[in-house]
């Protein structure tokens, strides 16, 4: 029943969509077949579904990692600039200097340079908490405006187009640190294979090793795992700076893949939403790049709904809310039966 | 419902939480949508256009004014053509996505209407050689984009002939979204307008680093009238600052559209867009296949833009002085930018006689005397 719950939750809010739809005076059908079905359609459809997803991936499993473990890394989003910095960063320097390399080589040292930037950041909160008991939820959350700043600071300044008319952003970056297309044409690069593979990764680590055990014994049972001789400590550093890392290597992948410089808009709040992600996924690998998918789907649909039946932008906005109501809700009335009581 | 773990309930409190955020970062949800016009198809399939906004059709400012301009458009055309609308969507990968949708949907002409869309309305336009592109405000042009602009420091100049009288103290301010020469342009054309009617006008301006933020422009308004500006600005889309003029007793102006309702008292008049015209010309090039590629600025003189709406309890001679100047600007003899022109570092930045032409106005860099501060990370 409860592997059940996403799928009714799913079902309730497509009948929440069409009586909404219904209510705005367009066919709930074919309203519903554009967000639902439209997104799948055909090869460039899939694969920008699937490059949307992408950064959501990877970030909602290192918060899956997080949050099976009892540490609440909020600022995914700040990890993500601060990856999105570094990978920009390199790309950037291979730009200006004009260094001759070929993108497969380019490949793997922007993952690195991500990864490095967005566990630095992540490690920003695992050391306040860990040295001084900081609270990591409004930290990690800080930390994002933090970086935020940080990026504006770079594109309004040092990093700015010498010939942008002013504009904050860097120069285009040079071909050779875009990342290698998966099909000619489309947008779809192979930092999603990337993602895929981190989500196999993850299981493994979660799954089949005993690391992976202790920090989810530290996480519903901290005095038990104390009990075990588990290292709260070093559960902190591990979940704190692998989620950073991932959430840092979607930032890199995000301006050296679709955007291909470094703008303000980097992010369009893919650190928030995939907190969503992780719920919606269980806090599973596999229910991450599920729920992606779903989330990505509906910002799609979202599109495609306002041009091709002229519906307004926040209906994904509301689907989104609604979808995680219900799977709230279906969490909730499945395990707890709701009794109405009146003075005993 | 008793047993409930405490880490499960953080978890719901989280999700909320990242709910609460993400919907923060999408920005004011826009009211009630207006249905898309779709006329029943005539005999001659009607052209099929698209507009992709960066705001929502709500805003009461520069999406709203786009979207009049649109209505307007078809409103003329009739059934010659068919549009549709994408609002609120954010400048980087997520746009192109849109435009090539928009384009493999069989859209003729597509507008883009920010800035921050050229880079994305370029690559689609390279793949899609039969689609007509338009790019707002832009400078990137090929055989089948091309871009459009109107002269809006117009309305900032016909806005400072009245800030510069209504002011008490002599100073106003501006609120700025990005410092780039469009901007500049306003921020400038505002001083310069003032300082035709009071030489002892000084501007402040603050930067909010967006083109819709309306917390962020709130802060802004503050910010300048703190520092004794009572007459302001604005170059962002939304009523924030106007609003804010309104609750302080201040004086401020609508921008893109009208803005009289939201401020009764506060309101000196609107610098409007409006960009009705444009589009019924770039629609009418497509249906008569006289589409050619370049870059238009239009004007109060074509209609473009104007300035309305000026209230009673402005004195008859400013209104005078306004009407003048428009009269000046349709003539062709009022030149807003005409030499000399010093800069707020002392430098000449057009020689005396001289008049700006489009080269010089695409490279304001720099703020004119009476603008108090610097432009940030200019060198």
């Amino acid at each position: 029943m409860s592997l059940l719950s996403p799928v009714i939750a799913v079902v309730l809010t497509a009948v929440v969509g069409a009586a909404l739809f219904a209510a705005l005076g367009k066919d709930p059908l074919s309203a519903l077949q554009v967000f639902f079905l439209e997104p799948f359609h055909g090869t460039r459809a899939l694969t920008e579904l699937a490059l949307k997803s992408t950064p959501l991936i990877l970030i909602a499993l290192g918060l899956a990692l997080c949050y099976r473990s009892n540490v609440w890394n909020i600022g995914a989003e700040g990890q993500f600039l601060m990856g999105a910095i570094g990978g920009g960063g390199l790309a950037l320097w291979v730009t200006t200097e004009a260094i001759p390399m070929s993108p497969w080589a380019f490949f793997p040292l922007v993952i690195v340079a991500g990864a490095l930037a967005g566990a630095a950041w992540a490690g920003v909160v695992a050391l306040l908490r860990d040295r001084f008991n900081a609270n990591e939820i409004l930290t990690s959350l800080m930390l994002v405006y933090v970086a935020n700043y940080f990026l504006s600071w770079l594109v309004f300044g040092p990093w700015k187009d010498p010939d942008g008319f002013n504009f904050p952003q860097t120069v285009s970056f040079a071909s050779q640190t875009e990342l290698p297309r998966v099909i000619r044409g489309m947008r779809l690069h192979w930092g999603s294979a990337v993602a895929l593979l981190a989500a196999g990764g993850m299981w493994l680590f979660l799954f089949r090793t005993f690391a992976g055990i202790q920090l989810q014994v530290g996480g519903p049972a901290p005095a038990a795992a104390r009990y075990a001789g588990f290292s709260s400590h070093a559960a902190i550093w591990t979940t704190l700076l692998t989620s950073g890392a991932l959430a840092g290597v979607a930032g890199a992948f995000e301006v050296a893949g679709p955007m291909g410089q470094l703008t303000p808009h980097v992010s369009t709040g893919y650190g928030f939403t995939a907190i969503i992600v992780a719920f919606v996924g269980r806090l599973h690998p596999l229910g991450c790049i599920l729920g992606s998918g779903v989330l990505s789907m509906f910002l799609i649909g979202g599109e495609l709904a306002q041009s091709r039946i002229g519906l307004p932008s926040a209906l994904s906005g509301v689907f989104q809310g609604v979808l995680l109501l219900s799977l709230l809700a279906c969490d909730t009335l499945i395990h707890y039966r709701p009794r109405w009581s009146g003075t005993r | 419902m008793t047993n409930r773990s405490s880490p499960k309930f953080l978890a719901l409190a989280v999700v909320f939480a990242a709910a609460g955020l993400t919907a923060c970062g999408q920005k004011a949800a826009p009211p009630a949508p207006a249905p898309v016009a779709a006329p029943a198809p005539a005999k001659p399939a009607p052209l099929k256009a698209a507009f992709v906004y960066v705001g929502p059709v709500g805003d009461a400012g520069y999406t709203y004014a786009h979207d009049a301009g649109r209505k307007e458009a078809v409103a003329k055309l009739g059934d010659k053509v068919a549009t549709t609308f994408v609002e609120n969507i954010k400048e980087g990968p997520d746009a192109e996505r849109v435009i090539r949708e928009l384009a493999t949907a069989g859209n003729k002409v597509i507008f883009a209407t920010s800035f921050g869309f050229g880079d994305s309305m370029a690559k689609v336009a390279k793949d899609f050689p039969d689609v007509y592109f338009e790019h707002a405000t832009g400078f990137r042009t090929s055989d089948n984009m091309r871009v459009y602009e109107p002269r809006i420091h117009e309305g900032a100049y016909l806005a400072g002939i009245v800030a510069g009288r209504m002011t008490k103290t002599n100073v106003l301010g501006f609120v700025g979204s990005f410092p780039i020469p469009e901007v500049l342009r306003n921020i400038n054309a505002f001083t310069l307008g003032a300082q035709s009617v009071n030489p002892k006008i000084k501007t402040k301006v603050v930067w909010v680093g967006s083109w819709f933020d309306p917390p962020k422009e709130t802060e802004a308004a503050k910010t300048l009238i703190n520092g004794k500006a009572d007459v302001l600005l604005q170059n962002t889309d939304s009523t924030a600052v106007l609003q804010e003029a309104e609750r302080q007793h201040k004086y401020a102006f609508g921008w893109d559209s009208d803005m009289s309702s939201f401020a009764p008292k506060a309101h000196l008049g609107s610098c409007m867009l409006l960009w009705g015209v444009y589009y019924e010309k770039a629609l009418n090039d497509v249906l008569g296949k006289t589409w050619k590629t370049g870059a238009t600025k239009w004007g109060y003189r074509e209609g473009m833009t104007d300035f309305v709406k000026i209230p009673d309890f402005v004195p008859a001679d400013v209104k005078k002085k306004v009407e003048d100047a428009k009269a000046g600007l349709k003539a062709g003899t009022l030149d807003i930018f005409k030499g000399p022109i010093t800069d707020s570092t002392g430098k000449v930045q057009l020689a005396k006689g001289l008049a700006a032409d489009d080269k010089w106005l695409g490279g304001v860099t720099f703020y004119v005397k009476g603008v108090e501060g610097k432009v940030p990370a200019s060198k």
